[in-house]
Order: C-alpha cells, then structure tokens, then sequence
C-alpha cells in the first residue's frame, strides 16, 4: 500500500497555504519546506490527522547555509532551517519537514508539546547551533560542556574550536572537602 | 628411608627451603605479575584491548587479566579512546582514586595525541593532565602493542620506576592557571556572524553552580574555602 502523499500535498496546501513555501521530492523522498512561524500547528496537524498520522518525530536536527557555494544558494532561504524527520508508522511513510529560521532573531516554536521526543533533539540543535525553542521546557546544552561557549556546527565555527581544548574547567588534584 | 636424602642432598631435609632476596624485589616481583587494569574505554581501542583480554590474546599470561572497574582496586590504567575534554574530569577523577603505586598506558593516537580527531572538543593527548608511562601509537594498535606495553610496565616495575606523585596544580609541568569559564582564557576568538545564545541566565553565579570542580577551581583562585558537595 502506497502512501498518498499527493494528497497529504493537498491537506497541507489548503490548511496551511500562507505557510508552504515549496513541496520537493528528491528520490522518493518528500520534504516539505515552510516558514516557521506556525510550525507548531503544521506539524500537530500532520500527527493527528488520521489519513496521515505521523505519530514518530525521528530526529530534529538543524541546517546552516552560510557560504553555501552559489550553485546551491537557491536552497537558503534564511541562514538557518530546523529539519523534522517524521514517520508514519501506521501508513509505512516519512516526511521531512524543513523550516526556514533567520540569523536574527534566532528563534523558533518548540514541538516538545507534541512529540515528547522532539526535547532532548531540540537541547541537541540548541547546543550545536544555537536556535532557540521558545517554550521548550528545558533548554540547556546536552552533548558540550555546561561552560562551553558557542555552538560548534555553526559554518562560521573553528574546527579547531577558540581554545576550549585547553581551557576547560578542571581539576588535577584531590580535593579537601571543605 | 634414607635413599633419596643421599641422592639429592638438602631437596627434602628442609636445609634448603627459603632463598635471600630483598623485600622490595619480591614486592615489585608480585606487583609485575599480578597488574590489576583499570580499562579506561571510551572508542574503538577500547575493542582491541577486549580482544586482548579474550582467550586468543589472553593476558592472563601476564598476570593482568582481572579487570576492575573500581579504581580502588586497580593500579594499572589503560586509556584507549578519545577523551573529549567533558570526559577529561572524570577520567582525572578515576585517575586520582586509584591507590598508589599506579601506573598508565595511553593505548592508541587518540589518547596519545588527539589523533585524526583535531577538533574543538578533543582532548590533544592525555598526558597533558595524567602522568603516562607507556605509550602505544596505532589506530588502533594491535593487542600484540597492548601486550608489549603491559610488558614495558612490567620492565618499570621492575626497575622500581613509578610515578609517585600526583599531578597536581603545583607540579604540573604547564603550571597552567585553572580557569574557569571558556570565555574567559579565549584570546581573541574569530569574529562569529549572528547571534550566539549563551546559556539561560548565564553568569559567574550559574557558572558556580554548574559544577562543582568549577566551583572549586574559582574558590581556590579566589582563596576562599572549597564549596560542600561531591566532587
Ligand atoms: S586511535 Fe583509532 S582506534 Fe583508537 S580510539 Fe582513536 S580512532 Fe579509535
């Protein structure tokens, strides 16, 4: 049984129309782009309707299209998109979803509401590339120390980092307690 | 009943039952045949020096196949993998509550010296922070390397070389200053474009309450007393 995704097509366009800014299909795959300031209710809708009912967020992870090399340039809308990997278990489908964020401000809705999963993903693009999800209920970093400073996926980033390597918190001796 | 005296005299009498030897060489004797690995495995040489435990290898022959993952029971730490520098305190930690005498081996390039992995997070080589006595190159070295190392330890122990300090701040060779936020050691860090969120309310007092050997690193430079909690 094939998913109909002509006519998820449909469904999105006519709710959503202001939002789609383009539908994509790459190898079978479908990605819908949007501008983000109704994600929240796009995506909720993609869970809940019955004829699609993408009840598994897979990942949240992130793009940065700075210095994208010219022939690709078409692809950066804003400097930033948030990418959600959805899964419909039901009907043996996926989606991607791609939304658009600005450098400024660097900010998007948190789906943590709608899939639980979406909480420690979102911590993780946060960490890497500093967007921030608004109502999130626990924004802090996951995967870099506390301390760090920076999100090191950002394209302008240092691979070799701005000297955290060798200046990080520690301690080399036991410790009195006191 | 007097036969076997006559044949071999002394064996059976009891005339020769003891030899001399000094106490510190019978000590160093059972400490290099009985090495007690405290494995420090974080990546993929972690899966060569399991091959070196297993049958085919077996370091049992060499006395070291008990594996501890207490450090209290343990005087030999094999680090093999990367050490990101989140993972360097712990390691530190570890590396701290083992009794002395102790002995490390930092088991492959990225322990050594960073390796391919020449990025933000990873630190360039573990003898910045622990006193390393052998070091195996390889990505990943060979357990015959592993075997060969744990061999060169027997050969220090027996020669009675060990590290019998700690490293602490006072003896550690880069005498570096603890710091104790990033921001504050960068020295002139690229321009970055956009903003860069820093963490919710972030400031010297967060920082305090991160972590408590950041804590403690700001109260020792300050001269104040160590802050409650566990380290
Ligand atoms: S040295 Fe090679 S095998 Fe060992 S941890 Fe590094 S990458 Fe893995």
């Amino acid at each position: 049984m094939s998913f109909d995704f002509e006519k998820l097509q449909r469904a999105v366009r006519e709710r959503f129309d202001s939002e789609v800014l383009e539908w994509t299909v790459f190898r079978e795959q479908h990605c819908l782009h949007l501008a983000p300031e109704r994600i929240v209710d796009v995506l909720r809708f993609l869970r809940d309707e019955p004829a699609f009912n993408f009840a598994m967020l897979t990942d949240v992870t992130a793009l940065d299209h700075l210095k994208l090399p010219a022939s690709m340039e078409h692809w950066a809308r804003e400097r930033f998109a948030v990418v959600y990997h959805l899964n419909s278990l039901e009907h043996g489908a996926r989606l991607r979803v791609k939304a658009y964020v600005p450098e400024e401000p660097c900010e998007i809705d948190s789906v943590s509401g709608v899939w639980a999963s979406a909480n420690w993903g979102e911590r993780e693009v946060f960490d890497m590339y500093g967007i921030v999800f608004r109502g999130h209920p626990d924004l802090r970093r996951i995967l870099t120390p506390d301390h760090f400073d920076g999100h090191p996926l950002r394209k302008d980033y240092p691979l070799k980092g701005r000297g955290e390597r060798d200046n990080f918190p520690k301690y080399t001796e036991i410790p009195e307690r006191g | 009943m007097n036969a076997p005296a006559e044949s071999a005299p002394g064996l059976k009498s009891g005339d020769a039952g003891f030899i001399t030897t000094r106490l510190q060489a019978l000590k160093e004797w059972g400490r290099r045949n009985s090495l007690w690995p405290m494995p420090f495995g974080t990546a993929c040489c972690a899966i060569e020096m399991m091959a070196t435990l297993s049958s085919r290898y077996d370091l049992a022959r060499f006395g070291a196949e008990v594996i501890r993952f207490s450090p209290r029971q343990s005087d030999l730490m094999i680090v093999s993998g990367r050490i990101s520098i989140k993972m360097m305190p712990v390691l530190i930690d570890i590396y701290n509550q083992m009794p002395e005498p102790k002995w490390c081996i930092s088991m492959g390039a990225c322990a050594s010296s960073g390796g391919v992995f020449d990025t933000y997070t990873l630190v360039q080589g573990v003898d910045q922070f622990i006193p390393v006595d052998v070091y195996i190159p390889g990505c990943p070295p060979r357990p015959e390397s592993l075997v060969d190392a744990v061999m060169l330890i027997q050969e220090k122990i027996k020669r009675g070389e060990r590290q019998t300090k700690l490293y602490d701040r006072t003896t550690h060779p880069l005498d570096f200053e603890p710091v104790a936020l990033v921001s504050d050691a960068v020295q002139a860090p690229p321009a970055l474009t956009g903003s860069h969120h820093s963490l919710p309310n972030k400031d010297a007092q967060t920082a305090r309450e991160l972590d408590w050997n950041t804590a403690a690193n700001i109260a020792r430079r300050e001269g104040k007393a160590l802050p409650l909690g566990s380290g």
